[in-house]
């Protein structure tokens, strides 16, 4: 299999003026399912390959095992477990997840149901008498960020502030020295030292007055792996706050846009709520909030599909890609609600498949029954929606719409 | 009529019979359905109720948190069926396509599939079988028996047999913290299925959860009081132990009995077929309308040279299930090979264990991620030089690369580094009885001199 590609796709799916539909570079991209880019790099954007490797325990989430560290690294504090590999990666995932899922914690999500639809509810009121809504700003935004601020025990009144934070830290993800000024990754690491300090604040309160959150059960824990440092509870609810509420956006926007796209299917799912469960599947494939892995690390040399990646290269999972494959799904360009074994890309895959994903479900479910609920005769203001920068962490910025009236 | 012709009308208006109407058997059906069968469809079962499942019975349904009766099976679609419950298949004639069942009733069919499984082998001595507090587990109902037995707060239970069954069950018993006492023939629990250094893992993680583990005895006597109640459990090593509950999990027995004299290739070994699921003759013949699927399938694998292996597997029977139900519907160019790598798992004592490939299959075992002392850790085995298999210990997320090196015959031990290399990766050798386990054989008896006389007329299990 060949290894060389026309080198400017990924190039052409990372500038932003592809952003509101990288797909058909995608399927350039599949023509060489793993390629080598100038820099010595290597992109995956098949879904054999892309689930094959995500399972592959040769395949490194750390980046001190990149023969060229990040730009990022030499600054960076302790790495929470989405940058580790085993045991420590399990390690301290283990601990978090003793708070937040089976077998531990089996009814969070559940018990935060009534909380995610009063939210829900709450918010949708204030479309009455609107005749526009900005799907991001009055819904989409607010709902997930109050409901990680209240699993993490996280003041919702401190958003202002952490929000700045948090957007410099994604901007920083994709940070490229070749293209991008120092500033954007100045940004980002001051960023981070603010949030770190800011949630190291709040652990302090819980470590002397302990409530019911995971900040607090963290910092109290006395399970058999023993607790959590400072420093890792630190860099564990930052990683919760990101993730928590940057994706979580996308998935609820992304879902509100592809039913206004498809209005058949809106129609259908205010009359079979049931819907909602396979619908929310089927956008985590079709549009999913993660679609770029931007790096792991080769620990070994690794062969996929008869290409022996070196150690110590950097390799770029393209999972948004490997959702769309034509060898993997049926008509994968279709939105299909109906859609059969659909074990989609959209939470990753292996030991990293995304730790909040039973939260974000829940999430999307309740809000988008609501919003169609909602809604009245909603239409799309401009489409395609202004995008947000990143690749990565793809999305809507604003999405505005249109209801009632005529 | 074309063979085609034959084909379509048989899809439309045949007649299938489902011997076994467990987890096999109803994915079978529920799979015909998809495939496009419209004729009949009869299904025989020897338990009466609906389909239900099986791993839970060991685990969940024993510690009270999932009761027997909910473990029916989810239906993925209607399957327009006759139900036949209550009456085991007595016989199966296959020169006019009938099956007897034991109340005599008749049943004829086009095609046959027969997933008849395997049930509990009982103690030995059938009057200490039959006292009070002596139990296996097999169905729902032998579940729901023990389940109450141990709420009832037994002063000991004693498992016979440190399998998989027996060592969730003791894992049961410690979690509910009743005392339980582990008898075990081999050196160490588990050794059957996954060789002598898993084997220490387990022993020592059944004796850290306070199981009295006693390995290479054998129980030779259950004693009983003057009512029948169980007491008392007797070693051949001379000691005893005092116990209110006996639990026998001592494996299973495939049910090919009433298939004696089908003429097919059946016996206590299973019932022999290609890896299309048709069963094999006496002499070795495919036959055309006769299929098998889980438990009592014994099938070869070309990945594991071609052997005859059966699997009392879950995911085996559901794919062999699907693999027979199409082509039991389809013409010979468009039949499907039943080719995967096995796959199983058990929970116990708080963790994990899933296995990929066939560990039996194996002259080496290898950690190649994780450390064995904290009970988190791969396995890899190797049989002459290639990956065969691989067990995890809390780390199943990785078992789909074991399976790929197992597809690839890729080379044991795996070469490269991992991030969480165990200190000692030197392979130790498996200390099994070796593969010719999987191949107990039948001894036939073969009649005739021109190659069109030469017939096996009977069959045999080795003494």
């Amino acid at each position: 299999m060949t290894t060389i590609q026309r080198p400017d796709t990924l190039r052409r799916i990372l500038d932003y003026s592809s952003r509101a539909d990288p797909y058909p570079l995608y399927a350039e991209l599949r023509r060489t399912p793993v390629a080598r880019q100038e820099d010595g790099s290597y992109v995956i954007s098949t879904y054999r390959e892309l689930t094959g490797i995500l399972h592959n325990p040769h395949l490194s989430s750390d980046v001190r095992n990149l023969a060229h560290p990040m730009p990022l690294y030499e600054e960076r504090t302790t790495p929470s477990f989405i940058n580790l590999d085993p045991p420590e990666h399990d390690r301290l995932r283990r601990l978090a997840m003793r708070h937040f899922g089976p077998p531990h914690t089996p009814g969070l999500v559940t018990g935060l149901e009534p909380a995610l639809t009063a939210t829900v509810s709450s918010l949708a009121d204030g479309f009455a008498g609107k005749g526009q809504i900005d799907i991001v700003d009055d819904f989409a935004y607010p709902f997930p960020v109050t409901v990680i601020c209240h699993v993490l025990g996280v003041p919702r009144e401190d958003e202002p502030r952490f929000h700045v934070w948090v957007d410099a830290i994604v901007n920083s993800i994709d940070y490229d020295p070749k293209t991008d000024p120092k500033e954007k990754l100045d940004n980002g690491v001051q960023a981070t030292k603010d949030l770190h300090q800011y949630l190291g604040g709040l652990l302090e309160q819980r470590h002397a007055r302990p409530t019911d959150d995971l900040l607090s059960r963290l910092a109290n824990d006395d399970g058999p792996d023993g607790r959590m440092t400072d420093d890792e509870i630190v860099s564990t609810a930052h990683l919760l706050l990101i993730a928590g509420h940057e994706t979580t956006v996308n998935l609820i926007t992304n879902g509100m846009l592809t039913l206004l796209r498809h209005p058949q299917v809106l129609q259908r799912l205010r009359n079979e709520p049931g819907l909602v469960v396979p619908l929310v599947e089927e956008l985590l494939r079709y549009e999913p909030p993660v679609h770029i892995i931007p790096w792991r690390a080769a620990y070994s040399d690794i062969t996929v599909a008869d290409t022996v990646i070196p150690k110590g290269s950097q390799i770029m999972l393209m999972l948004a890609s490997g959702s769309r494959d034509p060898n993997r799904f049926h008509d994968p360009d279709r939105f299909d609600p109906d859609r059969r074994d659909n074990e989609h890309l959209g939470f990753g895959s292996g030991i990293h498949l995304c730790f909040g994903g039973p939260l974000a479900r829940r999430e999307t479910q309740i809000a988008l029954t609501e919003l169609v609920r909602r809604l009245d005769r909603p239409r799309l203001v401009t489409d395609p929606p202004p995008y947000r920068r990143s690749p990565v962490l793809r999305g809507p910025i604003h999405l505005h719409v249109e209801q009632g009236g005529g | 009529m074309t063979s085609a012709d034959n084909l379509r009308a048989f899809k439309r208006d045949g007649r299938i019979v489902v011997v076994g109407a467990s987890l096999a058997g109803l994915r079978a059906a529920e799979a015909l359905r998809a495939e496009g069968f419209t004729g009949s469809l009869t299904m025989i079962g020897d338990e009466l109720g609906e389909p239900y499942d099986r791993p839970p019975l060991s685990k969940q349904v024993l510690t009270g948190w999932v009761p027997a009766g909910d473990t029916t099976l989810p239906r993925r679609r209607d399957i327009d069926a006759e139900w036949l419950l209550g009456v085991p298949a007595g016989g199966l004639d296959l020169a006019t396509n009938h099956v007897r069942l034991a109340d005599g009733r008749e049943v004829p069919f086009d095609r046959v599939l027969i997933s008849t499984g395997v049930r509990a082998r009982p103690w030995f001595v059938e009057s200490e079988a039959a006292l009070d507090g002596v139990f296996v587990v097999r169905t729902r109902e032998h579940a729901e028996s023990l389940r109450q037995a141990l709420a009832a707060g037994p002063s000991r239970v004693l498992v016979i047999g440190a399998g998989f069954t027996g060592s969730e069950i003791a894992s049961v018993c410690r979690e509910r913290d009743i005392p339980v006492t582990v008898a075990e023939r081999a050196p160490a629990p588990l050794v059957g299925a996954l060789g002598a250094m898993i084997g220490e893992v387990a022993a020592d993680m059944q004796r850290a959860h306070g199981v009295d583990l006693r390995c290479g005895v054998k129980v030779t006597q259950l004693e009983g009081d003057a009512q029948g109640r169980l007491r008392r459990a007797h070693f051949d090593d001379g000691s005893t132990v005092d116990a209110d509950v006996a639990v026998v999990a001592l494996g299973g027995i495939r049910n090919t009995e009433w298939l004696r004299d089908s003429g097919l290739a059946a016996g206590v070994w299973g019932i022999a077929c290609d890896t299309g699921c048709r069963a094999l003759d006496l002499n070795g013949l495919v036959t055309d309308d006769v299929f098998v699927a889980g438990d009592v399938a014994r099938c070869p694998n070309p990945v594991y040279e071609y052997r005859l292996i059966s699997l009392e597997h879950w995911v085996n029977a559901v794919e062999q299930a699907e693999v027979a139900a199409h082509n039991m519907v389809s013409g010979q160019a468009d039949r499907w090979p039943h080719l995967s790598i096995p796959l199983f798992w058990s929970i116990q004592f708080g963790v994990n264990i899933k296995s990929v490939g066939v560990p039996t299959f194996a002259d080496e075992v290898a950690v190649t991620q994780g450390s064995v002392s904290d009970h988190r850790f791969v396995a890899s085995y190797g049989y002459r030089g290639r990956v065969t298999a691989a067990v995890s210990f809390d780390n199943a997320k990785w078992l789909d690369h074991y399976r790929r090196l197992i597809e690839t015959a890729a080379p044991f031990p795996p070469p490269c580094p991992t991030p969480d290399q165990p200190v000692d990766m030197k392979p130790v050798p498996v200390d099994f009885p070796g593969p010719t386990l999987l191949a107990e054989g039948a001894t036939v008896v073969v009649t005739g001199h021109d190659p069109g006389e030469r017939r096996v007329t009977s069959a045999q299990q080795h003494p």
